[in-house]
């Protein structure tokens, strides 16, 4: 990679935004996600910290079962979301509905909308975890923006 | 165009100063934000990143006039405020004019109303409030802004800038030094007078629609006022003289001084009301006139 590319490469590894989206979550997922900018957890000094709109994100946190209602919003919300994006499901609702699975009111899970990217599995999952994911979500982020011929070479 | 104003507008404090500052002083708020809430904060260079990652964005392309403009409004605030950092008469004398005392506070108003109408162009119900809530504090905030510059302009007898640095007995000076520390949260959007870009509130206000290349100028133009602001600030107080690289190094440390404590002043606060934040202003005004015109008549009295 020449040296910009690497450049940008390493700028989106170590400036990962967040979008946080719910989607008919019980909150849970949420307070997590708040809990990792706490004091506690601190991930500003990962460079992470929430946007306040879609357009300022690269990284779509999604929590909730996507229910009749978010169903638009989520397909709205991820079209908003500036190329590279990636997209994080944060506890397993997103994963597969979680004990809403089979409701009429759900609209099933989160890959049928929308690529999923990194899946963070857990009711709640546990901070460490969702940085974990966050994490994940930012490398695949970078190697995204990188053009097709140079993604075969060897990482140095 | 001549050596020193070549110096001033490229290099210190121009743009070559300018963009590296800014980023640096948006570190410092992060950083201040983050200890007084007992956390560590970002490394150095996350402005930095930020910006090239921004850089690196593929935005929705949009055509017709109301997309030039949108990307108008950013490089007009880089822009003046490039042009105002280049007027601080850090070494005074060097590039001065009758009346810059009042290009400057022009270039450095700018901004404040790109953002309004940035707001109004994107077509957001978030910007239009934003928008709205903006520049109604603008109009609250620019009065006591504007009474404490002619304060320390009538106490000099000029608005010529080289004329106003440094520090002086005058309580007129002195006063409207603090009018101008107490207006610079405002502009900068800073709590407690965060209400135009209220995220719990409006989403991002004006800057919702905004992405990539654009959305990094806009942050590199918040970065730009820091230095800009605090930079009047402190040429306002400092004592001129002194050699090149210490009165230089001392101007930068002295402005970012000034960003430390503005910052931990915002992160001590909570936000205030739009009616709070206008109410406030308004008060300070009336008893900053009143003041102001009774220091002139004092003056024009005595002399």
């Amino acid at each position: 990679m020449s040296i910009l590319s690497r450049l940008m490469h390493k700028s989106r590894c170590k400036s990962p935004s967040l979008f946080h989206l719910n989607t008919g979550s019980c909150n849970g997922c949420d307070i997590e996600l708040v809990t990792c900018l706490s004091p506690r957890y601190d991930v500003e000094q990962l460079g992470i910290h929430l946007e306040g709109s879609p357009r300022h994100a690269d990284i779509l946190c999604v929590t909730g079962p996507v229910t009749r209602n978010t169903l638009e919003a989520v397909k709205q919300v991820y079209a908003q979301v500036c190329e590279p994006k990636t997209v994080v499901a944060l506890g397993s609702c997103p994963a597969s509905c979680n004990v809403f699975a089979g409701s009429p009111v759900i609209e099933g899970p989160l890959s049928k909308h929308i690529p999923v990217d990194v899946y963070v599995p857990g009711c709640p999952p546990h901070p460490d975890a969702i940085i974990n994911g966050i994490a994940r979500a930012a490398e695949i982020l970078a190697q995204r923006g990188v053009p097709q011929a140079a993604q075969g070479e060897p990482q140095r | 165009m001549n050596a020193s104003a070549f110096i001033n507008l490229f290099l210190f404090p121009g743009l070559l100063f300018a963009v590296p500052a800014a980023w640096f002083f948006v570190w410092g708020e992060h950083k201040v934000t983050a200890r007084m809430q007992r956390r560590i904060g970002p490394p150095l260079l996350q402005p930095f990143y930020d910006f090239v990652k921004l850089l690196g964005k593929r935005t929705p392309s949009r055509r017709g006039l109301e997309a030039n403009l949108l990307r108008l409004y950013p490089a007009l605030s880089v822009l003046s405020l490039l042009g105002a950092l280049a007027l601080l008469p850090v070494f005074p004398r060097s590039l001065s004019f009758s009346g810059d005392g009042i290009l400057l506070v022009a270039l450095l108003e700018l901004p404040s109303i790109c953002f309004i109408l940035a707001g109004f162009t994107s077509g957001s119900i978030y910007g239009e409030i934003g928008a709205i809530r903006e520049a109604v504090l603008s109009v609250a905030n620019n009065l006591v802004f504007l009474l404490a510059m002619v304060t320390i302009a009538v106490t000099r007898h000029t608005f010529r800038l080289s004329a106003l640095a440094g520090p002086a007995i005058d309580p007129g000076h002195w006063l409207g030094v603090l009018g101008i520390l107490i207006c610079i949260p405002a502009k900068l959007r800073l709590n407690p007078f965060s209400t135009s870009s209220a995220e719990q509130e409006i989403y991002s206000g004006p800057l919702t629609e905004y992405a990539g290349a654009a959305l990094g100028m806009w942050k590199l133009a918040h970065g730009l006022e820091w230095v800009a602001l605090t930079g009047l600030v402190t040429t306002l107080i400092l004592p001129v003289g002194g050699s090149l690289l210490g009165h230089a190094l001392l101007f930068v440390a002295v402005s970012f001084l000034l960003a430390l404590v503005l910052s931990a002043a915002a992160a001590a606060t909570a936000r205030f009301t739009l009616e709070r934040s206008v109410r406030f202003y308004w008060q300070l005004a009336a008893v900053l006139a009143l003041l102001a015109i009774s220091s002139a008549v004092y003056m024009g009295l005595r002399s």
